[in-house]
């Protein structure tokens, strides 16, 4: 016998049909949206691809590129446009990172990193005050940063040591984030504090610090496999003077704001793994019609479409999921589902198919006179940061279980 | 200020490789990615920085062609021209549409819209004509000032310095005028994601050649088409006096 409650979950309400409309034509992107990539993909084409390998080589960042790219408008995507925004949806972020980390996986994580962690956080969470200050003048190529994570807590960031100590209108913080990107470059981040270590997480609050703060300094830039023209270090802060007026959000809820950001920070690295996964699967299908062996080009070979079958309907399979989770992360309250299911589909495609674009192409695949050890490194990083798999798919099986039960 | 009209075609995208329909009665355009012709991009770049300077105050965006024109009138609407006019050619019609037909259709549109400067591109990178500028200023009974690589628009006149075979030349004419865009006019924009949204909102006005009285039966059949020969391999011949030999027996001496 169905009782009343399961009944009612089996009926679809107006809303929820059209909004599954909205699902199935994710299909096709709307003109709009394929006007953006259009540029974007240009772009990355003419502006990002060709110095891709020298920024690698020397760990550069792309500061005319980032200007010129915020000229466009994608550094800034979705803030309104009040504040000097493009006002657009998740979708379009997305579907720009890709384009972006295509020609160069380094410069998506930086556009992905300030528009998904910092500008939509402000966005999101700021008030007028703080939106004036720490918001309209970041859509302009500014940077600002996002500090979470410590050397001491990644996965549980919820037992972070970095405290918060009330001082008559100011608060005072003390501690180290670690993983800053783009921390040798930014002007403004959002630094996670708690104010009293035995709420748990219930005491983790957001402030807006300006990098120029008296206290706040920074380590060496780390120094790493992949992604090598973000930068990111480590941030000491000590005795960092913050007014109460620069807490983004409430006290207290630091933590809750930290994760609904991370519903949308998770699509934008998703995005970035599909960007430098098909910049590898492109390469490995080039490769293969060109390389000759056993009388005939490589391409005609089962084991070699075998090969890049599996890497494309892997891409394709995540990049659903990322359009999904993008359009849902504006729709809902909360996506993680569909946001950790984007990230981890799309990153562990992502490795797959630089590590199968490297098989492809066999010993030049492991020189760096060909790109693909590059995206082989680069896409390594989005297993990594966002939430590791592992976290991604304790959430997934958590809220899989309680929709079931 | 000069009101502008720019004609931008849809042509298949520059770095795709061409194929020839097994038919050979024309190339494949299935599935394969199209953009605006790049020289039309220079000359909708040209229109908008006269209207950033003041020199010209509504830019028009024309294309001939099946719905999917729309696409290249949306580019450029997004960089920044004012309204587009689509006028709308069935596919088959299209095989056979020819620059006479596409400059009587650009000169009754300029008439209509009282057009003060024609723009567009020297020749499309599909079929290479290279007529549709000349042939809309002769039907008009306008100047002409193709190959632009400078203009200079004065307050009834132009000067423009044209790329040619033997050099440079400039040449003053009068406006209204039709310019065709070369290469080196100016480095095309990227369209911004705010002008692209902008775009969304900007007029598309629709008509059919019929509605400009315009006929467009076709004056070509296409017989077909084909590869270019594949190029032979040279040889390498160990003296002159071989190399003589070879080019008497061919022919050729």
């Amino acid at each position: 016998m169905m009782s009343v409650r399961t009944l009612s979950k089996c009926i679809v309400t107006a809303t929820q049909r059209k909004r599954c409309l909205r699902y199935f034509s994710l299909h096709r992107l709307p003109e709009g949206h394929l006007a953006l990539q259009a540029v974007a993909k240009r772009f990355a084409a003419d502006k990002l691809k060709p110095i891709a390998a020298e920024l690698d080589r020397e760990h550069r960042f792309p500061s005319e590129q980032i200007k010129e790219l915020a000229e466009l408008g994608l550094m800034a995507v979705t803030a309104d446009e009040r504040w000097g925004g493009a006002g657009q949806d998740t979708l379009a972020l997305a579907v720009a990172v890709e384009e972006i980390a295509k020609g160069c996986g380094g410069t998506g994580a930086i556009v992905s990193i300030h528009n998904c962690l910092y500008v939509d956080l402000v966005n999101r969470f700021g008030s007028d005050q703080q939106k004036e200050q720490f918001l309209k003048p970041y859509t302009d190529g500014t940077l600002g940063c996002f500090a979470l994570s410590e050397p001491d807590a990644g996965s549980d960031v919820g037992s972070m040591l970095t405290t918060a100590r009330l001082e008559g209108d100011h608060y005072v913080l003390d501690g180290t984030k670690s993983w800053v990107t783009s921390g040798t470059e930014g002007k403004a981040a959002v630094v996670f504090a708690t104010v009293d270590r035995s709420l748990k997480h219930k005491g983790i609050t957001g402030f807006l610090v300006p990098m120029c703060s008296d206290g706040l300094s920074l380590g060496p830039k780390d120094d790493k496999l992949g992604i090598r023209a973000a930068p990111s270090c480590n941030m000491y802060l000590e005795g960092v003077r913050v007014p109460k007026d620069d807490v983004l959000g409430e006290v207290g809820d630091g933590f809750r704001m930290a994760m609904k950001q991370l519903d949308k920070a998770r699509v934008g690295i998703a995005s970035q793994a599909l960007g430098i996964g098909q910049a590898a699967l492109e390469l490995a299908v080039g490769y293969a019609s060109q390389r000759k062996a056993f009388g005939k080009s490589i391409n005609q070979m089962q084991a070699v479409k075998m090969r890049i079958a599996e890497m494309a309907l892997r891409l394709e399979s995540a990049r659903l999921l990322v359009y999904r989770a993008a359009v849902l992360c504006d729709e809902e309250d909360r996506s993680t589902k569909e946001s950790s299911m984007a990230k981890l589909a799309a990153s562990e495609a992502a490795t797959h198919v630089t590590h199968s674009c490297i098989q492809i192409l066999g010993g030049v695949g492991y020189v760096t006179a060909m790109p693909a050890e590059r995206h082989y490194r680069d896409a390594r990083i989005t297993e990594i940061y966002g939430g590791i798999s592992d976290i991604q798919r304790l959430l997934i099986g958590d809220i899989v279980i309680k929709q079931y039960e | 200020m000069a009101r502008v009209l720019v004609g931008v075609k849809r042509v298949i995208d520059y770095a795709v490789k061409i194929r020839v329909k097994p038919d050979k009665k024309g190339v494949v355009t299935d599935g394969v990615k199209h953009s605006m012709n790049p020289f039309d991009e220079i000359a909708v770049e040209e229109a908008v920085r006269m209207k950033e300077k003041k020199i010209a105050s509504e830019i028009i965006a024309v294309s001939c062609g099946p719905a999917q024109s729309q696409e290249v009138i949306r580019t450029a609407l997004a960089m920044g021209v004012d309204k587009g006019i689509h006028v709308e050619i069935p596919a088959a019609e299209y095989e056979t549409l020819q620059p006479i037909h596409v400059s009587k259709i650009l000169a009754k549109i300029a008439e209509k819209e009282k057009i003060d400067l024609i723009i567009v591109g020297k020749q499309a990178i599909d079929d290479d004509s290279n007529q549709t500028a000349q042939m809309t200023a002769a039907v008009l009974d306008w100047p002409q000032a193709t190959f632009a690589s400078h203009i200079e628009k004065g307050d009834k006149e132009l000067t423009v310095k044209r790329e040619v075979d033997g050099g440079m030349e400039t040449i003053k004419c009068k406006i209204p005028a039709v310019i065709s865009a070369d290469l080196r006019l100016n480095e095309p924009r990227y369209a911004t994601l705010p002008n692209i949204m902008k775009a969304k909102k900007k007029p598309i006005a629709k008509m059919t050649p019929k509605d400009l009285g315009v006929d467009i039966s076709p004056r070509i059949e296409i017989v077909s088409v084909e590869d270019p020969p594949v190029r032979q391999p040279g040889v390498i011949l160990p003296d002159v006096d071989a190399l003589v030999g070879k080019l008497k027996e061919g022919g050729h001496i």
